[in-house]
This record gives C-alpha cells, sequence and structure tokens, in this order.
C-alpha cells in the first residue's frame, strides 16, 4: 500500500506478497473450479508469480486462461506461450474472434471500433463453458474509482453481473467464495496495491515481461489525445499525424484502444523512477476505454468485464 | 507502518469533502483524476470543484451526492501511509460501517459544529466501540460556519464524551475543530483559531499510535495443505497459512488444534521460499516432523505457554447484515479463520440501542440491527474472545442457500453446557 509520487516510503511489498498469497489460497481451498485470468500485462504476470509461490513446491492447482481479442500485440503472444511453459500451468484460451464467427457478439464495422467491450461476452461465455466458480484477475483499488469500491471476492450473479449495491459484505477481510450453479465469483489478490508496487514487485522477484513495456521505437498515430501503435486494426484516416517515437506502454489490452507513452525507460529500475515521477493515472494516460464517460469503468464491470 | 482508518459520515457533514481534501493537500490525486472532478463538478452543478467527486465513485453516489459503499483510498505522507475504509452512515449503511471499522486501526468520527453529534456520529461512535476500533477522532467540521466559536467546540466535545460513557467497551477519543471546505487545521495548522493549541488531523494522524491490543501467541490456522505429487518431493506435506499473534522456528514443539496431537516443526517456509523463523503476518508453510493428521482448519499453535480455548456454544454481539429475518433456531454456516462449519442460533438475547448505549430484550433481529446472540456449532472452534485478540474471535455467517454473507459475529464468552 504505497503512493506514486513518495520516495522513501516503507512500501510494505512484503505485506502485499502474504496478502495476496493469502487470498489465491483461500479461493484454491474454498472454491469448486478455479481459473487465473492471464492477459499477458504486468498485473497479470504477478499474479502467475504470486499463484506459483502459494503452492511452492506443489504446481499451481488452478490452470490460466487468455481472453484472445484477436488484436493483440505479437510480443504479446509468444510470451504468453512462454510463460505458461515455464510456470507449469494449463492454458485455456477464450476467442473473441470465436465469439464474433459465432453471432454472439457483433462487431462495430467502424475503423475506429475496439474490442474491448466485447471481450466481456467472450470472458462469461468461457467461465459458463467451463463452469469455473472463481476468476483470479489483476484488479487494483487505485486503478479507477469504481475498483475502489471492489471487494476481495467479488459476486457476480448468474447473468455474470456485478451489481455494486449487492455485493457481499467483506467484515475482517473473511473470504466468502460461496457460489450456486451458473455463479461465480471474481477474485484480486492486488487489491491493495499500487502500479509502483507491482514494478518494484517484478523488480525485485525479476518477473519477465513483454518487450513492450519497455522502451523501443514504434510508428504511432495520434488519436483522441493519445498514442496508437500503427498495425493490425490501427489504421491511420487521412489527416492524422503519423510518426516513428521512442515509447513503451504502461498497460497492455486490446491493441486497437491501448496506447503508448513517450517514454526512455529501458530497464524495470528506470521505468519505477518514471511510475514514482508519475501525475497521471496509468487508465487516463492510455486507455481510450476508461476516458469515454466518467462511469465508463463501472457500466463495462456491471457488464462482466474484468 | 500503514494505518488504517474508518471513517462513516455523508455528504451532509462533510465527509467526503474531508477525504477529498486530505486526498488532494498531500498530492495524492492525479492531474487525470482532477480535472475529470472539474469537469463533473461543472455538469452536477458545484460553483466550485468539489472534492467529494474524489471520493463518490460510483454513478448513483455523484448523482445523489450520498456515499453507498465501502470505497478504500490511499494517501500518504513522507512519515506515513493511509489507508481509508469510507463509508456511508445512514442507519441503512450499518453493515458497510461494520465492513469498515472491522478492518480499521482508527476512526474518524464527524460532527458537524452546527447541529452537534447527530444520529449518524453517535452509531459510528457505537459500532467502533463494539469492533474493537479504540482510538478515535472526532473531527468536528464546518467550524467556519460557527465563526471558529471555541465555546461550541468545547460543548460539543462534552456531549461526545459523556455519549462514550454509554458505550459497551471502552473508546479513547481525542477532537480537532476544522474545516475540510476551507482546508483550515486538515492538513496545515490554521489561523483562525488561535485557542485551539493541538495539531492538525494529518498531524495527528501521522502520530497516534494504533492500540492493537493483540494477545501474544503464534496461531497458523491452515488454509490449504500443499501435496506435490513429484517424485522429488514425495513425501512433501506443508500446511500453509498466515501466521498471526507471534512468530514460529524450526525445532518449535507445537500442538495442532483441536485435536490435540503435538509434533515439532522440521521445515518453513514464507510464499514458497525457505526460512528458519516466520514472523506474524506472513504467509507460510509448515512442514511437521511426525506423519499426523492434519487438514484445513486446523489451528498449529506453540505447544507453551497458554493453549487457545476450544468450545462450541458461545455468546456472541452480531450484526446482522441481511433482508431476511434472523430468529431463535435458525440454522447458518458460520466461517471462523480457516474453519467452515454449521451453526444454530440458539437464542436471540438482546438487541442495542446505538443511540443511547443500552440494550432491549428481543427474539429476532433485522437489516441493520447489532444484537446479543447465542450461539453453537456442530464441531468445536479454536478461538478466543473478541477483545483479547480480533481474529480469534471474528467470524461471518453464510446463508446456506444462497451463499450470501448475513452476519458478522464476534465471539465474547463460552457458555458451557
Amino acid at each position: 500500500m504505497s503512493l506514486h509520487h513518495i520516495d522513501g516510503l516503507d512500501l510494505g511489498i512484503d505485506e502485499l506478497e502474504d496478502e495476496a498469497v493469502e487470498i489465491i489460497r483461500e479461493v484454491a481451498a474454498e472454491s469448486r473450479n478455479p481459473v487465473l485470468l492471464f492477459s499477458g500485462g504486468k498485473d497479470s504476470a504477478v499474479l502467475l508469480h504470486l499463484a506459483w509461490k502459494a503452492f511452492r513446491p506443489g504446481r499451481i492447482p488452478f490452470p490460466v486462461m487468455h481472453v484472445d481479442t484477436g488484436h493483440n500485440f505479437d510480443e504479446v503472444l509468444d510470451y504468453r506461450d512462454r510463460m505458461v511453459e515455464s510456470y507449469g500451468v494449463r492454458l485455456v484460451i477464450a476467442s473473441v474472434q470465436e465469439s464474433i464467427d459465432s453471432g454472439r457478439v457483433v462487431e462495430d464495422p467502424s475503423p475506429r471500433s475496439s474490442r474491448n467491450r466485447l471481450q466481456s461476452v467472450t470472458l462469461l461465455d468461457a467461465i459458463a463453458k467451463h463452469e469455473f466458480s472463481a476468476a483470479f484477475g489483476g484488479g487494483r483499488r487505485d486503478e479507477d474509482k469504481a475498483r475502489a469500491k471492489e471487494r476481495i471476492i467479488s459476486f457476480r450473479d448468474r447473468f455474470g453481473q456485478w451489481e455494486p449495491r449487492n455485493q457481499r459484505p467483506e467484515p475482517w477481510n473473511i473470504l466468502n467464495t460461496r457460489t450456486r450453479q451458473g455463479e461465480h465469483v471474481r477474485a484480486f489478490p492486488l487489491s491493495n496495491w499500487t502500479e509502483l508496487d507491482v514494478w518494484r514487485y517484478i523488480g525485485r522477484e525479476r518477473i519477465e515481461l513483454p518487450d513492450i513495456y519497455f522502451s523501443h521505437r514504434r510508428v504511432v498515430v495520434e488519436r483522441d489525445g493519445m498514442l496508437l501503435g500503427v498495425g493490425g486494426p490501427v489504421v491511420p484516416e487521412p489527416g492524422e499525424s503519423v510518426r516513428e517515437l521512442v515509447v513503451r506502454y504502461r498497460t497492455v489490452g486490446d491493441a486497437s484502444c491501448t496506447g503508448a507513452v513517450i517514454s526512455s525507460a529501458s530497464t524495470v529500475d528506470e521505468v519505477i523512477a518514471e511510475v514514482a515521477a508519475a501525475r497521471i493515472t496509468e487508465r487516463g494516460a492510455t486507455r481510450a476505454d476508461d476516458n469515454f464517460s466518467d462511469s465508463a469503468m463501472e457500466d463495462r464491470k456491471r457488464e462482466g468485464y474484468f | 507502518m500503514v494505518l488504517r482508518i474508518a471513517t462513516a459520515g455523508s455528504v451532509d457533514d462533510g465527509k467526503s469533502t474531508l477525504i477529498g481534501r486530505l486526498l488532494h493537500d498531500t498530492k495524492t490525486v492525479f492531474e487525470d483524476q482532477l480535472r475529470a472532478v472539474e469537469r463533473a463538478s461543472l455538469r452536477y452543478g458545484d460553483g466550485s470543484t468539489n472534492l467529494a467527486l474524489l471520493t463518490d465513485g460510483l454513478r448513483a453516489e455523484r448523482e445523489q451526492g450520498i456515499t453507498i459503499d465501502v470505497a478504500y483510498r490511499f494517501f500518504g505522507t513522507p512519515r506515513r501511509t493511509f489507508v481509508v475504509a469510507d463509508t456511508p452512515g445512514h442507519a441503512q449503511y450499518t453493515r458497510n460501517m461494520v465492513t469498515g471499522a472491522s478492518v480499521s486501526d482508527v476512526a474518524i468520527v464527524l460532527v458537524d459544529a452546527r447541529v452537534g453529534p447527530s444520529e449518524q456520529t453517535k452509531r459510528h461512535l457505537f459500532i467502533c466501540s463494539l469492533l474493537g476500533v479504540q482510538r478515535v477522532v472526532v473531527a468536528v467540521n464546518k467550524m467556519d460556519l460557527v465563526d471558529w466559536s471555541r465555546t461550541v467546540f468545547d460543548d460539543i466535545v462534552a456531549e461526545v464524551t459523556e455519549h462514550i460513557g454509554l458505550l459497551p467497551y471502552p473508546l479513547e477519543v481525542d477532537s480537532i475543530p476544522l474545516s475540510a471546505l476551507l482546508g483550515e487545521n486538515v492538513v496545515d495548522r490554521g489561523s483562525m483559531m488561535p485557542w485551539y493549541e493541538g495539531p492538525s488531523l494529518l498531524e495527528h494522524l501521522e502520530d497516534i499510535e494504533p492500540r492493537r491490543s493483540e494477545a501474544s501467541g503464534a496461531r497458523l490456522a491452515v488454509q490449504y495443505v500443499i501435496r506435490p505429487h513429484g517424485v522429488e518431493h514425495h513425501d512433501y506435506r506443508g500446511f500453509a497459512g498466515r501466521l498471526f499473534g507471534g512468530s514460529l522456528a524450526v525445532g518449535d514443539e507445537v500442538t495442532v488444534l483441536p485435536g490435540g496431537r503435538t509434533s515439532k516443526i522440521s521445515a518453513l517456509s514464507r510464499a514458497g521460499v525457505d526460512v528458519f523463523e516466520a514472523q506474524a503476518g506472513q504467509s507460510i508453510a509448515v512442514q511437521l516432523v511426525d506423519d499426523i493428521d492434519v487438514g484445513r482448519g486446523d489451528v498449529i499453535v506453540p505447544s507453551s505457554p497458554a493453549l487457545p480455548l476450544v468450545a462450541d456454544e458461545f455468546l456472541a454481539d452480531i450484526s446482522w447484515m441481511s433482508e431476511s429475518v434472523l430468529s431463535e433456531g435458525s440454522r447458518w454456516t458460520i466461517k471462523h479463520n480457516s474453519r467452515t462449519l454449521r451453526a444454530i442460533v440458539t437464542s436471540v438475547r438482546h438487541r442495542y440501542d446505538v443511540l443511547g448505549g443500552s440494550v432491549a430484550p428481543t427474539d429476532r433481529l433485522e437489516l441493520n440491527d447489532l444484537g446479543v446472540v447465542s450461539i453453537a456449532t456442530t464441531a468445536p472452534l479454536v478461538w478466543e474472545p473478541y477483545d483479547r485478540r480480533r481474529s480469534g474471535g471474528a467470524a461471518i455467517l453464510m446463508d446456506e442457500a444462497t451463499g450470501m454473507t448475513v452476519g458478522a459475529i464476534m465471539l465474547r464468552d463460552r457458555i458451557s453446557s
């Protein structure tokens, strides 16, 4: 539990690790069929590493699931497969493209559309198909004001929906993972971590990340105040400014709506220094989906988003 | 060390404004968050930037100008990091206040200087008392609207002190006059109240020593048994859980409760890394010398000095959180540490009068009632009275059919049959 702009605090990384390991073990012990949501982003990388530590020298007793939007950064897919291999865990893939092909969702044909919101349907379909009773996610309370209201164990009804007025109280952080047929819970072991905590932990534990988190040259187009990498779903429109810049990513999501930031930070230590000095939140800086409206995250969470 | 703070109240008290002010003046607010609040302030018709919008995160909260749920906020100074569990203060949100207080070291109780201690103030003080939040800061807000009057402040402090005498468990209270709207005495000491010589709210929070009057003695409630199925670790059995109340080291003699079998620690790991000694708060796994039967829900403790209590019938305080009624003879699922059992409420004894501090006999409790019950479990719990050790006496009740959490329980005493 720490702050982004203050140096020299006791950041309590050990305490956060203890808390996360406790949550992971508790859900694994209580819930019938858990799964860990793995996007290839830094938060899910930390989550996977914590799950590995929680059950050492045994294996992670649940699979990981990647919700594949089809709009991935190539580096992230390679990275995902390497991590699954080295942590010795089973991978389940849920494909947004399959949801589109089967008519479960309809893609907005405009060139600026994002598949980010479509993911919720694919995710919920996969949870239902595999009968997962609990899904670990890397969500953190410092990310967004709707997330600040989130429980560690977040109950989802038979429609996969989050109803903020109907959340289970968590006195003393005693966790209640009970579900009936068709219901599930989301579990957030990183609830009390900040972006800086995540980076410090990555540095301390030497957790490997996709290269796009570090400074590199990339052709980008400036759109809605964000820098989007050109290629795949992102096609420059007439009149848009296209440049090659030295950038990195602060979050990794659907390539069509995740922006890069100008940065020369090429090592974990340099990223930590940059994050510590930042005055803009990672979602404010890089996610078009959250800037859409004041309650964009709340609305997506109600629909079953991560 | 992190200081965990509970707040309760509504926009009427200026609570969200006060927290917004703490976040803003400690420079915890990011530029894009502040810009979003400025935009929202215009949209909701507030004249100036409404700092309350920093904490009211849900759309309904912003539209109605109220706090609905528990929100967790982080802020800090070079001296300390703070986590605020921010909850609404109205009676219908008692369960949220209980939840916020259950994880806090200190509570900030707000009083509007114009009206004095309100129902919400008294309710929050009662909940702090019941939940064992022993350090309370009474923030007398809106002093600017009473001409910074010392008499007004002194009268409110006297009234609060009198009320605290009525509460079931002791509270230690400090009072600070302030104006959240103008920032007076919130982060910096102001100049409007020269008669007040104490610290600002933030200075006080930086200095305060939480009263964590936890009993000593290590307790490891086993969450999970790690059993690798490889040749390499064929004989490995790790009893995993979070350690509380003391340390454990390789070689220590231990007893497994409630069964009472004894053994010795042969190896220890913390978050998967081998260690010789483990400290309170750490997530560990213990290996034992002897091949004895240990499972989830068992508690591993040092064999000396004092063993915790084992019992199956209790007198308990309860916060009822469900719309269904709690009646005598009703059956539930109880979760206490890592043990989940069936339980029966054998009698409903009293309902607390939260505003007056007294108790009234009853045979049923309804949503947001606080009361006293006796409860029996189908098998023994390894427990300690709540006021001696929170984790020894804290439990939740769940509805067997729906799985919902319906009650928060503080075990106070055993009932011998």
